[in-house]
């Protein structure tokens, strides 16, 4: 078989203020993004700072924007986005950048403290399991949300988020979500209130870009719109 | 302003917007029955004048732009210039004030 022509690969270096180096990668069949980036870190240039783990799609930590679009690189294969064999590889936007294509994860991690997203129950394990019937309705609005891995795709495909920086983010919301119907949960009066208003689910425009980009195939936007009606009920009831 | 005001505020838009949607569908079928039926200015006040349903639809209206608007703006002015704050809520509550004013002048000017 004839080789295939070689990618035009412009790579982020630098911080926040830097430019895209370009290198020549070879192409070849079923490659993905990272294996470009990986690539050019052990062959080409290895002071290319970059992030990855797993490389199945589980860990969620090679999140980079590949031709103008936030992706999981290890998912994304290289004949899906390199139109023209040409590839564009920059960090994830609206989070710091560490340096090249790695980002400062703290700001996006903070909004999920900041929205509660951690469990708050009240029994011990002293306490028999808790039993939640499959097919409540509660259980079933959180199944569909929870197998969020927090890659920040989402945060770094939202518009709001860089208009708003205060806005907590499709995935935090989304994680508020999945809690606020666990019925275990003892904390949701507070968490309800920390993920309402100008700065929580009522800011988003539903643009729907977090819902179109989750590699998960999550609807941050239909567990933010649930949670817009769950604050409005607060509010007329003075709950909030 | 409070967490709870933001989410009323929210409310209070999503509540107007329904209104708009009704209030700016018979405006517009209004319209469009005066002009193709060559209506003057003397024809249309001459239905309007006296009429309590017109200025009460029109009233109403007034009242959903008034509500709707600057709540919108208050977002766009925000997102836009990073602005926050009471200055903010000062300067669109004006805006609401003077929209609800001018309004209900004009209705008031096809009523009376």
């Amino acid at each position: 078989m004839a080789a295939l022509p070689a990618l035009t690969v412009s790579v982020w270096r630098g911080t926040e203020s830097g430019h895209f180096q370009t290198f020549e990668v070879p192409r070849l069949e079923n490659q993905t993004v990272l294996d470009v980036v990986t690539y050019i870190q052990r062959r080409l240039d290895p002071t290319l700072a970059y992030r990855f783990a797993c490389r199945v799609g589980m860990c969620g930590s090679c999140a980079m924007t590949v031709n103008g679009r936030a992706r999981w690189t290890c998912r994304t294969h290289v004949d899906k986005v390199a139109a023209a064999g040409r590839l564009e590889i920059a960090p994830l936007n609206h989070l710091p950048v560490v340096r090249d294509l790695v980002t400062d994860m703290t700001p996006f991690f903070d909004k999920w403290a900041k929205a509660h997203g951690n469990f708050k129950g009240a029994q011990t394990r002293k306490d028999d399991f808790a039993r939640v019937p499959p097919a409540a309705e509660e259980r079933r609005l959180a199944d569909v949300a929870i197998e969020c891995i927090g890659c920040g795709v989402c945060y770094s495909s939202c518009d709001v988020v860089a208009w708003n920086p205060d806005y907590l983010g499709p995935a935090a919301l989304n994680r508020a979500w999945t809690l606020i119907n666990d019925v275990r949960d003892t904390g949701n009066r507070t968490r309800l209130a920390a993920v309402a208003g100008d700065a929580g689910c009522h800011a988003c425009h539903t643009h729907m870009s977090c819902t179109e980009r989750c590699p998960m195939h999550l609807s941050p936007t239909a567990s933010i719109a649930g949670l817009k009606r769950a604050a409005m009920v607060a509010a007329l009831k003075g709950e909030l | 302003m409070n967490t709870r005001a933001q989410v009323l505020l929210w409310g209070a838009q999503r509540a107007s917007a329904v209104v708009l949607a009704v209030c700016v569908a018979v405006h517009l079928v209004t319209i469009i029955y005066a002009v193709r039926n060559g209506l003057g200015a003397a024809e249309i006040l001459g239905r309007t004048r006296g009429s309590l349903a017109w200025a009460g639809f029109y009233a109403l209206f007034v009242a959903a732009v008034a509500v709707h608007a600057p709540i919108g703006l208050r977002d766009v002015l925000s997102e836009t210039f990073n602005w926050r704050g009471t200055g903010l809520e000062i300067t669109v509550l004006v805006i609401a004030i003077a929209l609800a004013l001018l309004g209900f002048r004009a209705v008031y000017a096809v009523f009376a």
